[in-house]
């Protein structure tokens, strides 16, 4: 079934609030093709047995039967009725009100996700859960409107300047769950993709425990003249990396980089090679983001690398 | 009749009749057919524009992380690629054919406003060529067809673009309603005498509830985005999420709009197939008054389902089951449609010719996007399949399946009755079968996208599993749909120049248009045949089984209204819908008072109170005015209309010294939100105010001068119901803003 969850996760829930989704959207398909097979064998019935077959006869003119009208309009009538008492089960399940303070908040930017925990850990693009435990979280905006969606955890909903919004996500078992920004957003929409890593409680306990601290300074030599190239650049006009510069909130926060899967909101992944060629050009693979091209020297390109790769 | 139209060379097909010959004679007509042949050939040239648009967004999905185009790029061609088939498309090429077939079909000579008509033809062609001026400036519009804010203000589309799709829509706006407003009075006042409301053919129905649609819709869309060209360029917040400023007003406007205009795209395509099946299977519409009927109830409904596309901006599950309820309602009178074309065809004796191919297409591809809208009214699975590419091939199934299969359907039925030329059938079919093939494999496969979890409007994807090759499969269809058009082009240009002559009733049909030559001549009919029924043409081949027993000709008690009195008021009701949008804008943002001048600290209610006083006596002096010209009493309806210019102007006088003094306290349209909204409402009313003394003031010249010696002319009437209009809208927002400070 893992091949069925990579190519239809709408249809592989992974939460019970994805599965009474799931549940309904598969009730209402099979109402609708059941419509539909009646409609198109009608249709068929029609094509075949009414070919015109002599010209000069015309067919009873008939004009129409109040009664059939009935019967079809009250037809519709009961499978609509039906579905809506779905609507109203599936709703109650996958969208439980809010009843406590957020677990974490999710703050769309243009074009990546910033995520804070309660515990002070902050990081993007990559959400840590643990597993079998309801998860509430907020969603927010800082600039346009975009909206947050993860098909196998749970429904999408809208971050909006101005408007908060809650949903809660699980997940049964751990894994990787592929999202994306579902409201158009600007150029970058396309790159704005989210990664929901699921963890046994305990796992995602040590994870929270190594995210929250701030970054240990670099020992390497290359990692010193990174971290020294991060200070003198514009790096840190945008970027924080807690423990080594103040706190600017523009850009993605960076004080565990290195532990994440993916650059510019799943458009690279996270590699050596990968960081290199993020830092010469990022408006060559990310055209339109907010980091500019620095122009950066080879070797400061080679000292960041080195320093970001310090940042677990 | 026959003879001629077999006759006549290809130059002489669209020219018409001989003194209306060459270019120029196109640019200055005011024809309601040749109008109409305008009308299509500009869509199908924006058809072109828009399909090559599509074209180049499927190349450069066709592969994962392809460089082929930059993403600016892209986000421009899906935007102007929306906007171009929906304003420039399908809205005006339905238009076209109302243009071209509402008259003939009601035994009319023209529309009841020509030039009307044609002024609303010239704006289509000037807003179409000044959305596309701003590719020439570089910077089209890439905030997407419905442009939300915050994304389309100018912090983050600081580029001219939007300006110009402002303008554009502003432009196509007005045309649009001109045209509906000409449409229902057309209908109302131009029938041929026996053509009851009762009987007017499905089209003629269609494209009448349609009219209504557009002049209420079209303004809310006005009002929506007049406030973001105010954001934009006078630097208010309306739809900011700053200060109280609201992204959600703008989706809330937008979608009252947007979702009637889905309705404003499908009814007349529904129409054209209510005229097709029945003609080809050689039996009357089953259940006329059902299809008639479910049409006004899906035109009330679609007013009150609008937040069926906010299912996942959080307005709480109260709303949310509102809005999915009322979606599902509508779902009713559609399917009402669908079972009654079936019937139709029960028990017929079909004729597969290429317009009743497309028909039959239609009715499935329609179904197709009919049922997964109600998918999509299953607010839960909306809240999964909102903005996937499930949902691209949903309106896509809707709107290309459904309307543009159904305008081809009319333009195969009617291409004949326009031209004199029958089109091809063995082009036609080859052009139904690769359409058909080509949208089936385009769309139906993005459903599947949209269960892979691919969002829409990306201009590139990660390579997942299955997500290249579904992708590749979806342009290929593209490119065979793409090929299809080309065809039916091809089919054009032959039918044109070597295409069999057309009878003036090759199909054997049974309304109006039938009854004369094909083309027919600019003066429509010799005579137009009497009218006993819904099918004029099959009770005069079947007088012994007419449709109608004992129906006579002109039955009693039908009168029609005085046309100019008619537009008038229709225009009324569409400013009354402006207006409200931008009252309840008032009011909306009145709820949360932020920090700067407010109604309280900046308002004079007794001042204005006595400006108001003045306002409401004119509408006591122009009725005056009025009453003067009834009694043919020049000098009382001189004097009385005076008055009212003058009190008009003490009105403004007074406006204007309450702007002046707002502005001398720095209170100016982007102080705050309460400024911003309070001088768009006025400000607007100043300027219908302003617009009514003008044409007060004409009235008096053309008076004085004479010109109305007989005392039979309508405009004083006319003029007089629009400043009573004007004096209504300030009762409401005299109210709203002043009166409300009282309490």
């Amino acid at each position: 079934m893992i091949w069925f969850a990579a190519i239809n996760p709408v249809l592989s829930p992974m939460s019970p609030q994805a599965r009474a989704l799931s549940n309904v959207f598969e009730v209402t398909l099979a109402v609708c093709g059941v419509i539909f097979l009646i409609v198109t064998g009608l249709i068929a019935w029609c094509v075949l047995r009414y070919r015109m077959s002599d010209p000069g006869v015309e067919p009873r003119q008939s004009g129409g039967n109040s009664k059939l009208e009935a019967t079809w309009t009250l037809a519709s009538v009961m499978v609509l009725i039906f579905l809506f008492v779905l609507t109203v089960q599936a709703m109650r399940i996958s969208d439980a009100p809010m009843d406590r303070e957020p677990d974490l908040t999710v703050i769309g930017h243009q074009w990546w996700w910033e995520v804070r925990y309660a515990n002070g850990t902050v990081t993007a693009n990559e959400i840590h859960i643990p597993t079998q435990s309801d998860m509430l979280v907020r969603v927010d905006s800082a600039d346009v409107i975009h909206s947050f969606w993860v098909p196998q955890l749970g429904r999408k909903i809208d971050a909006i300047p101005g408007h908060l919004n809650h949903l809660w996500i699980r997940a049964d078992q751990a894994g990787q769950y592929l999202g994306a920004c579902a409201v158009f957003c600007g150029a970058q929409h396309a790159w704005m993709r989210i990664l929901v890593v699921a963890q046994s409680p305990q796992e995602f306990g040590e994870w929270n425990a190594q995210q929250a601290p701030p970054a240990k300074a670099p020992s390497t030599p290359g990692g010193l003249r990174g971290e020294h190239v991060f200070l003198q650049q514009t790096c840190v006009g945008c970027h924080s990396i807690r423990g080594v510069n103040a706190n600017t909130q523009v850009g993605p926060d960076l004080t565990h980089f290195a532990s994440r899967q993916t650059i510019g909101a799943g458009v690279l992944e996270n590699n050596a090679a990968d960081v290199r060629r993020w830092l010469t050009d990022p408006q060559r693979i990310k055209p339109g983001c907010y980091m500019p091209d620095f122009h950066l020297t080879g070797s400061n390109v080679e000292d960041l690398a080195a320093f970001f790769e310090t940042l677990k | 009749m026959n003879s001629t139209s077999a006759t006549i060379s290809p130059v002489t097909v669209l020219a018409g009749a001989p003194a209306e010959r060459g270019l120029l004679s196109w640019v200055a007509t005011v024809d309601h057919k040749r109008i109409g042949i305008l009308y299509l050939v500009t869509t199908f040239g924006f058809f072109l524009v828009g399909g090559v648009e599509a074209l180049l967004i499927r190349l450069q999905l066709a592969v994962p992380n392809n460089t082929f185009l930059k993403p600016e790029t892209f986000n421009q061609l899906f935007t102007m690629h929306g906007t171009t088939m929906i304003f420039l498309v399908v809205m005006p090429a339905l238009i076209g054919f109302a243009n071209y077939f509402v008259p003939l079909m009601i035994g009319a000579r023209d529309m009841a406003f020509p030039r009307l008509n044609t002024m609303s033809y010239w704006l289509l062609i000037f807003g179409g060529l000044l959305l596309h001026f701003s590719v020439l400036t570089g910077a089209a519009p890439a905030a997407g067809w419905f442009s939300y804010a915050p994304l389309s203000e100018t912090p983050f589309s600081s580029s001219t673009g939007l300006d110009y799709w402002i303008m554009a829509l502003l432009i196509l706006g007005v045309g649009s309603v001109a045209g509906a407003i000409n449409m229902i009075v057309t209908i109302l006042t131009l029938r041929a005498p026996g053509m009851t409301l009762r009987r007017v053919p499905l089209f003629v129905w269609m494209i009448f509830i349609n009219s209504f649609l557009i002049i209420a819709a079209i303004p809310v869309l006005n009002a929506a985005i007049v406030m973001l060209l105010i954001d934009r360029q006078l630097e208010a917040h309306f739809f900011l999420g700053i200060q109280g400023g609201s992204p959600l007003l703008w989706q809330h406007f937008f979608w009252t709009f947007g979702h009637p205009e889905v309705y404003i795209m499908a009814l007349p395509a529904f129409g054209m197939i209510s005229e097709v099946i029945p003609v080809f299977s050689r039996k009357p519409i089953f259940g006329y008054s059902f299809v008639a009927a479910s049409t006004v109830a899906i035109a009330l409904l679609s007013f009150g389902v609008w937040a069926h596309h906010m299912f996942t901006v959080g307005l709480g599950h109260t709303a949310d089951l509102f809005f999915a309820a009322a979606s599902m309602a509508i779902a009713v009178p559609t399917g009402v449609k669908v079972f009654n074309w079936i019937a139709t065809m029960w028990g017929g004796s079909i004729r597969f010719t290429t317009a009743m191919c497309f028909a039959i297409a239609f009715i499935i591809q329609f179904v197709v996007g009919g049922l997964s809208g109600i998918t999509f009214a299953v607010a839960p699975v909306d809240w999964q399949m909102h903005n996937t590419y499930y949902l691209v091939a949903h309106f896509h199934y809707v709107l290309f399946g459904g309307t543009l299969f159904g305008m081809l359907a009319g333009l195969y039925y009617w291409f004949p009755k326009m031209s004199g030329r029958l089109l091809s059938e063995k082009l036609g079919k080859w052009q139904f079968w690769l359409a058909v093939l080509g949208f089936n494999l385009t769309f139906f496969v993005q459903h599947l996208l949209g269960f892979m979890g691919m969002p829409r409007q990306v201009y590139t994807y990660p390579d997942l599993p299955g997500w290249g090759a579904v992708n590749l499969l979806s342009t290929i269809g593209a490119f065979i749909l793409g090929f299809s058009m080309l065809l039916l082009g091809a089919n054009i240009l032959w039918s044109l120049l070597r295409g069999q002559p057309a009878t003036d009733n090759p199909w054997d049909a049974w309304t109006l248009e039938w009854a004369t030559t094909s083309p027919p001549p600019a003066h429509n009919f010799q005579s137009v045949p009497p009218i006993r029924g819904r099918r004029p043409l099959w009770d005069l081949a079947h007088p012994s089984q007419t449709d109608a027993k004992n129906a006579t000709a002109t039955p009693p008690g039908e009168s029609a209204p005085e046309k100019n009195k008619a537009l008038m008021i229709v225009f009324i009701v569409s400013e009354g819908f402006f207006f409200l949008m931008l009252v309840i804008a008032y009011l909306y943002f009145g709820r949360t008072p932020g920090a700067g001048p407010t109604a309280a600290s900046s308002l004079n209610v007794g001042r204005t109170a006595l400006f108001t006083i003045c306002l409401f006596a004119s509408s006591f002096t122009v009725w005056r005015a009025e009453r003067g010209f009834k009694r043919k009493d020049r000098a009382a309806m001189n004097g009385w209309l005076a008055v009212t210019v003058l009190l008009g102007a003490v009105f403004l006088t007074g406006q204007a010294t309450e702007y002046w003094g707002m502005f001398e306290r720095g209170v100016t349209v982007n102080t705050n939100l309460f400024a911003s909204s309070f001088f768009t409402l006025t400000g607007f009313h100043g300027l219908h105010v302003c617009i009514g003394l003008i044409a007060l003031l004409i009235v008096l010249g053309l008076t004085r001068r004479g010109e109305a010696r007989d005392f039979q002319s309508p405009a004083l009437a006319t003029v007089g119901l629009y400043w009573h209009f004007v004096d209504g809208v300030w009762v409401v927002v005299f109210s709203v803003i002043y009166l409300r400070l009282l309490l």
